[in-house]
């Protein structure tokens, strides 16, 4: 239940964001700084969130198949393969090392 | 004289671009009911929250055994940009009445893009609309197709779909990275979160990310350029050049090489 109310209070508060560069004074948000901060802010958070899906087990640390996903999934991009088929190959690649073994 | 709906170049990068960016919900939809999310939860994050960073931020922490608190804070923390975005459509497309909540609602990276790389004002906000609600449309009824499909799949790891998380959240990042001040700061970032995570609850990890990046955007040199990483993370505009319909394409946002 409590996760049904924290999806809703994630919609409320992502609309009311979107809402607020339609409603807020345009000086608020050209203000370079602001503008700085949400840009660095999506970039680690993304990273943030690559590694922690790559390495987290709960609170431990743990090299397995994923960390093959992520390997095969930035070949992937270096080779500029379009988004679905970079998570294809990501799926793949953890799926295929687990078959061989790996944890 | 305006160009019927039919040659519209907006609307034209705008379809492309909906149905691209619609089909990959059918990850979202897979990878969100294998984090724990049900079919309910995930159509509404599709449908309420609509952002694609926001809502795999979401089921990332929740499948790394954060709490719905610690998930919340992630997705709202990540979707901030928009209301950057939202300023920026703003004073391009000037919506009014209804149309505003309606606009705001779609304003994600894709959009943005698609408007701001156009240059006739007409152009623009057709951009922006078949873009929006075109997404919108196809990337719910795709969630929907990758929650069934993921809920029949069975047990997630057999088929990857952790590492398939991986590899979506390393697709986001990665065209964000197109100067060396956005790599080292998600490499800073990165080695913040692997630090973290023995000492502090799952998904808290993420959090303290997110407060060394606001730091350093804050604190950090004003030397980097305005907005830098703050580009959409797409870029509508690739290989869409055809003869005649030329207008405005390859300008603006998110065509950096």
């Amino acid at each position: 239940m409590s996760l049904w109310v924290w999806v809703i209070v994630a919609c409320v508060v992502g609309f009311l964001t979107k809402l607020l560069g339609y409603l807020l004074p345009r000086k608020w948000l050209t203000n370079p700084r602001v503008a700085r901060v949400a840009g660095i802010l999506t970039i680690g958070l993304l990273a943030s969130l690559t590694v922690a899906n790559t390495v987290a087990t709960g609170q431990q640390l743990a090299l397995d198949a994923r960390l093959g996903a992520l390997v095969a999934a930035a070949i992937a991009l270096w080779l500029r393969a379009p988004f679905l088929a970079v998570v294809i190959v990501g799926a793949a690649a953890a799926a295929g090392l687990r078959l061989l073994g790996w944890p | 004289m305006p160009t019927s709906l039919r040659d519209s170049p907006g609307a034209r990068v705008g379809l492309s671009i909906a149905i691209a960016t619609g089909l990959y919900g059918i990850s979202f939809g897979a990878l969100a009911v294998a984090s724990g999310l049900d079919i309910w939860q995930t159509s509404a994050l599709s449908l309420l929250l609509f952002s694609g960073g926001s809502q795999f931020a979401f089921i990332g922490v929740i499948a790394g055994g954060g709490t719905p608190v610690a998930a919340a804070s992630a997705a709202a923390l990540l979707g901030i940009r928009n209301a950057v975005y939202g300023m920026q459509l703003n004073a391009l497309l000037h919506p009014r009445g209804w149309r505003r909540f309606a606009a705001a609602h779609v304003t994600i990276d894709e959009s943005l893009a698609t408007s701001t790389g156009q240059s006739d004002p007409l152009e623009q906000r057709r951009g922006f609309w078949v873009a929006g609600v075109g997404i919108f449309v196809l990337w719910n009824l795709f969630t929907l197709v990758g929650a069934f499909a993921g809920d029949a799949l069975g047990d997630p790891k057999r088929w990857g779909l952790d590492g398939a998380a991986v590899a979506a959240f390393l697709g986001l990042l990665w065209p964000r990275l197109r100067s060396r001040e956005a790599a080292a700061i998600a490499v800073v970032c990165a080695l913040a979160t692997v630090v973290a995570v023995p000492f502090v609850p799952p998904g808290i990890p993420i959090l303290v990310a997110a407060v060394a990046a606001a730091a350093i955007g804050w604190f950090g040199s004003a030397r980097a350029p305005e907005g830098e990483g703050l580009e959409p993370d797409i870029d509508p505009y690739r290989g869409t050049d055809s003869p005649g319909h030329s207008t405005g394409t390859g300008t603006g946002t998110g065509s950096k090489p």
